[in-house]
């Protein structure tokens, strides 16, 4: 395989392709932009489409069209353009259709920034839109990780119906790094799309409904309430699929010597990687447990680590003013004490202010290792 | 059926044998036979997919034998663009009426008209919000009372009813736009010949194509099914003249 040094969101596109997304539609929006100019010039030479959308709102129902016909389809943007795609993202999960969305994250919170961001945690994991439903996210850390995982998003999609999100961040999509794609790109077997709406031609007329034979209805609309709940009831049940099959976490210097343990995703485990090892020169033992997947979340993994005996303390760094904490607290429940430390609105933190809040930690100076008795 | 007898006037094969639940004397109906015939005379049945809107037609799926996908409110074209454009041998088309394209969907109807989307659209005005009980769409007509203008639309606050044929056909780009209506017989068959046309330019790749249908809302209306025939004509007609607003060839034919 040959190493090519690309930017990251030229890197994704060309992920996309090799995992045979042709369809794309998408609205402009630093910093994800370069995503939209490959594709235009990509896609014509492979076959495929790019539409240019008349917004974020058209975008996320133009997918809907486009997955509905079994073609895997994408979009890129960043957090104000994903803001605007709930309405569709939630309809698709409600009609159990395959998309994948980048989402490459910018500071908010409203029009906000253009810097790199970690502050759409919320909005991903917990459902974005209205309703009951979650979208599968993985958040790579490298660009080498953003290209596997987006190949790897169209599988997920595809293996459970849903929304599937690739959530990486600005300094994700705009910096360079060498990256290699797969020759021979081979995938698990998926279960046929005989759910798509490709016209009922040689099905039978007479039986509607019937899976496969009728004409194919793919809604969201359900308003009896019984048959509603059982459309919630088999969503529930592939999300716990997704909770036993999916959790992909890297583990970083955990060994029973680390005296905290750091939990961090995306570009922030990447500095929070260099601060370990620096930490490690001082015989200063941190373990990392980096989420891949965010949802499902590696809870029962942070956990297990958590209660190790030499633990003293879990910190989560994000670019954001504390939104996975809240997972890690809840994964952690009272075990261990909870630390946070974050920097926000497109400010990345840098590693020796990390590197100085863990120092804080280990002196008992922050206010949640001073008010732990266990 | 013996030998001596023989059906002069069936079911359409792309429409279901069920009962609607569209209200008595509500024109909708009618609109969905035109629709279902023309799919039979061109046996396009099969290789076709409807976007259903939200609104008194969001049902439509219950009714016609073909594939269909139920849109968020006003943004079955964005559906159909998505649809057309990965699968360009399909015959799609999208079923809305006033609320949802002239009003939460004109940006997009316009872009994709403006893209010469080569779908079809069966924009069905009748004045008023059906499904939510009655309340005032941007076709509404002045002075017209409905639950949200209850001393009837007020042209100051709420401006004019969108004319969405006209306002389409100012586009540059080629496409095919009707207004036609389905309170009378004769009225119903120059319908059913402006839906054939539509789907034509469909079938041969040519453009975008619209037809708007005036309809009757008697329940809303708060008018009997006849005297909501004759409303259609006196007040809506007016302000909402039939005919060709734009052709691929460029030349209006009026």
């Amino acid at each position: 395989m040959t190493r090519i040094l690309m930017k990251g969101n030229e890197a994704i596109a060309e992920a996309a392709i090799r995992a045979g997304a042709i369809y794309y539609f998408a609205y402009p929006i630093t910093p994800q932009n370069e995503v939209g100019e490959y594709m235009a010039r990509r896609l014509p030479e492979v076959g495929g489409v790019f539409v240019q959308a008349e917004s974020e709102v058209a975008v996320g129902n133009m997918l809907f069209g486009a997955v509905a016909s079994g073609k895997r389809a994408f979009t890129s943007s960043s957090s104000p353009g994903i803001s605007l795609m709930q309405e569709a993202i939630s309809y698709m999960a409600g009609a159990r259709l395959p998309v994948v969305l980048i989402n490459i994250m910018r500071g908010g919170p409203g029009l906000g920034g253009i810097l790199p961001s970690q502050a759409d945690y919320f909005q991903a994991t917990k459902g974005g839109g209205h309703g009951d439903y979650r979208v599968l996210v993985l958040a790579p850390s490298t660009l080498q990780e953003a290209v596997d995982l987006t190949m790897l998003a169209f599988h997920l999609a595809d293996k459970y119906c849903n929304p599937t999100m690739v959530l990486a961040d600005g300094m994700i999509g705009q910096m360079m790094e060498p990256v290699e794609f797969p020759e021979n790109y081979v995938e698990e077997p998926l279960p046929p799309k005989d759910w798509a709406t490709t016209g009922c031609q040689g099905r039978d007329p007479n039986v509607v409904n019937a899976k496969g034979r009728a004409p194919i209805i793919i809604k969201s609309l359900a308003l009896d309430p019984v048959v509603l709940e059982k459309n919630n009831l088999v969503l529930a049940e592939k999300y716990k699929l997704m909770k036993r099959d999916e959790v992909r976490f890297e583990a970083y210097k955990i060994n029973p010597k680390n005296r905290i343990l750091v939990v961090s995703y995306g570009t922030m485990a990447r500095i929070c990687q260099t601060v370990i090892d620096e930490l490690e020169q001082e015989e200063i033992s941190i373990g990392l447990l980096r989420p891949i997947t965010l949802f499902p979340f590696p809870a029962k993994e942070i956990l297990a680590e958590a209660i190790k005996p030499n633990i003293e303390s879990v910190l989560t760094v994000e670019m954001s003013m504390g939104q996975m904490v809240e997972d890690v607290e809840w994964a952690v429940k009272d075990k261990r004490p909870i630390e946070f430390y974050g920097r926000t609105g497109g400010i990345v933190p840098t590693p020796e202010e990390v590197k100085d809040y863990i120092m804080k930690i280990l002196a008992r100076e922050t206010p949640a290792a001073k008010n732990w008795n266990g | 059926m013996n030998e001596k007898t023989h059906a002069i006037f069936t079911r359409p094969q792309s429409f279901r044998d069920v009962v609607t639940h569209y209200c008595p004397g509500c024109t909708h109906g009618t609109i969905h036979r035109l629709v279902a015939e023309v799919l039979d005379e061109f046996g396009i049945r099969g290789r076709t997919v409807g976007v259903a809107p939200v609104g008194c037609g969001v049902f439509i799926y219950n009714y016609f034998q073909t594939d269909f996908l139920e849109a968020p409110h006003g943004r079955a074209p964005a559906l159909a663009t998505g649809l057309k454009r990965v699968r360009p041998d399909l015959i799609v088309f999208t079923y809305q009426g006033d609320g949802d394209l002239a009003s939460i969907g004109t940006a997009e109807i316009i872009h994709a008209a403006n893209r010469g989307e080569k779908f079809t659209t069966i924009f069905v005005n009748n004045a008023i919000y059906g499904m939510t009980g009655g309340q005032m769409a941007p076709t509404t007509m002045p002075g017209q009372i409905t639950t949200t203008s209850p001393r009837g639309r007020n042209v100051e606050e709420c401006g004019y009813p969108i004319r969405v044929a006209e306002l389409l056909s100012t586009l540059r780009t080629p496409a095919y736009i009707e207004r036609v209506a389905v309170h009378t017989p004769q009225n119903i068959v120059r319908a059913k010949k402006a839906i054939r046309k539509a789907f034509q330019y469909q079938i041969d790749n040519k453009c975008f194509s619209l037809v708007e249908v005036l309809s009757t809302c008697p329940t809303n209306w708060g008018l009997t099914p006849n005297e909501s025939l004759n409303w259609l004509e006196e007040t809506m007609q007016p302000y909402y003249p039939l005919g060709v607003f734009k052709t691929p060839d460029a030349e209006v034919q009026k």
